[in-house]
């Protein structure tokens, strides 16, 4: 019995200081890591995005809470008016969350440009969503606001042959990210405003 | 007979080299080291583990009831290697993405629980930490030897890395630019022999190696 009480113990014990250790260690790198995956996953995907912008899309950033999440907004500075941003929503895909970047027009709430971040997908298969500049560029001048749907769904969206769960994770992030961008909108104009130089 | 602290950890580097002579290890070995950079950088990774995890289950090895050691050493081995893996991620990005599943999968390794094993849970604290450098150097040398003999046959290069890198433009020696990008060891007509690149290249590079390890102790 001594023996049972002592292995329960020192078990509880070790996972307690472990749990400790790691929430701290990850408290400590959040920022870090949040800064390093913006320059190495999502820095790429934003540039190409707001290309031509007169700006830094990275560094002119902010963030919106839409019903508890934090959503973090890039700005697009083009001709001197900020009037573009670029954010991300996800989307369930076949392997795990799909991360979506969106640019937007906040002029005339049309899509400027769209690029996958971060996936799980297979590789050859649904990485194509990613890779494949055909797929994306299919939702250039499309407005924000419908429901983003494939076309085997009968929607307008081209799927990318052979990943149509993986078009669909994509579709279910435009379509969540026409929801946050229609929610957030008021917020979004009144925060481009200081960014206008 | 008792070794002296200096021969624990100089045992780690010639005569108990984890992968070429307890042959433990073997996994990491032949799925990192297709370039220098990557096998830098799970040695580097893998003797943190090994350091931490050695002397903590050193310093518990009265408190740790036997018949739950295993479950509290993995408990032990898994936090430090998911801090490695959260530094990892915050410092060298990159690396991190390149190194993949297999930092995770240092929890797994059988040198750190094998040390923790069969040498930590018996031996003191400062015996534990020069078994631990011993073991850690040898295979970060080992990952390094097969790594360099991949990448230069197998792809005609040799790439230290940003990791590695930083750290020497922080010497002085170089810039950082200049080790990041392959080094083309080989003229232009040099045609690499992929197959050192793939899976069975490696197990038959892993076999020279342990060939070329036997010779020697002959």
């Amino acid at each position: 019995m001594r023996e049972m009480i002592k292995m329960i113990v020192v078990l509880t014990v070790l996972s307690v200081f472990s749990g400790g250790l790691l929430a701290s260690v990850r408290n400590g790198t959040k920022d870090k890591i949040e800064n390093q995956q913006l320059q190495f996953v999502k820095g790429p995907a934003i540039s190409d995005i707001l290309k031509g912008a007169s700006n830094n899309p990275i560094s002119d950033r902010f963030k919106l809470t839409d019903a508890e999440t934090e959503i973090s907004f890039f700005v697009g500075v083009f001709d001197g008016e900020a009037r573009a941003v670029a954010f991300e929503s996800f989307g369930k895909g076949f392997g795990g969350d799909l991360g979506v970047m969106i640019g937007v027009n906040t002029k005339d709430d049309k899509i400027i440009g769209v690029g996958v971040t971060t996936h799980s997908e297979t590789p050859g298969v649904g990485s194509r969503a990613k890779s494949d500049p055909a797929f994306a560029a299919q939702f250039k001048g499309v407005p924000l606001a419908e429901e983003f749907k494939v076309k085997p769904d009968g929607g307008q969206v081209d799927a990318v042959s052979g990943a149509t769960v993986t078009s669909r994770a994509v579709s279910a992030a435009l379509t969540d990210a026409g929801r946050v961008y229609q929610q957030l909108k008021p917020q979004l104009i009144e925060k481009l405003k200081s960014f206008t130089k | 007979m008792a070794k002296t602290i200096v021969q624990e950890f100089t045992k780690g580097l010639w005569d108990e080299i984890p992968p070429f002579r307890l042959v433990l290890g073997l996994c990491p070995t032949l799925a990192v080291t297709k370039t220098v950079e990557n096998g830098i950088g799970m040695g580097v990774a893998f003797t943190f583990v090994l350091l931490c995890s050695n002397i903590l289950v050193s310093a518990l090895r009265k408190v740790i009831p036997p018949k739950v050691r295993i479950a509290c050493f993995i408990i032990i081995i898994a936090t430090f290697v998911t801090v490695v893996e959260l530094m990892m991620q915050a410092f060298t990005y990159p690396l991190f993405l390149k190194l993949g599943i297999f930092i995770p999968l240092i929890v797994v390794n059988c040198i750190v629980l094998g040390r923790a094993e069969a040498f930590a849970s018996k031996k003191g604290i400062v015996a534990s930490f020069a078994d631990a450098m011993g073991m850690g150097i040898g295979f970060t040398l080992s990952l390094v030897a097969l790594g360099s003999l991949r990448e230069i046959f197998g792809s005609g290069t040799f790439t230290l890395g940003s990791m590695t890198g930083a750290v020497l433009s922080k010497l002085g020696i170089g810039t950082l630019a200049f080790w990041e990008t392959p080094m083309q060891v080989f003229g232009p007509s040099f045609q690499p022999f992929k197959f050192m690149i793939e899976a069975p290249g490696a197990f038959v590079c892993l076999g020279l190696m342990l060939c070329i390890m036997n010779l020697f102790k002959k």
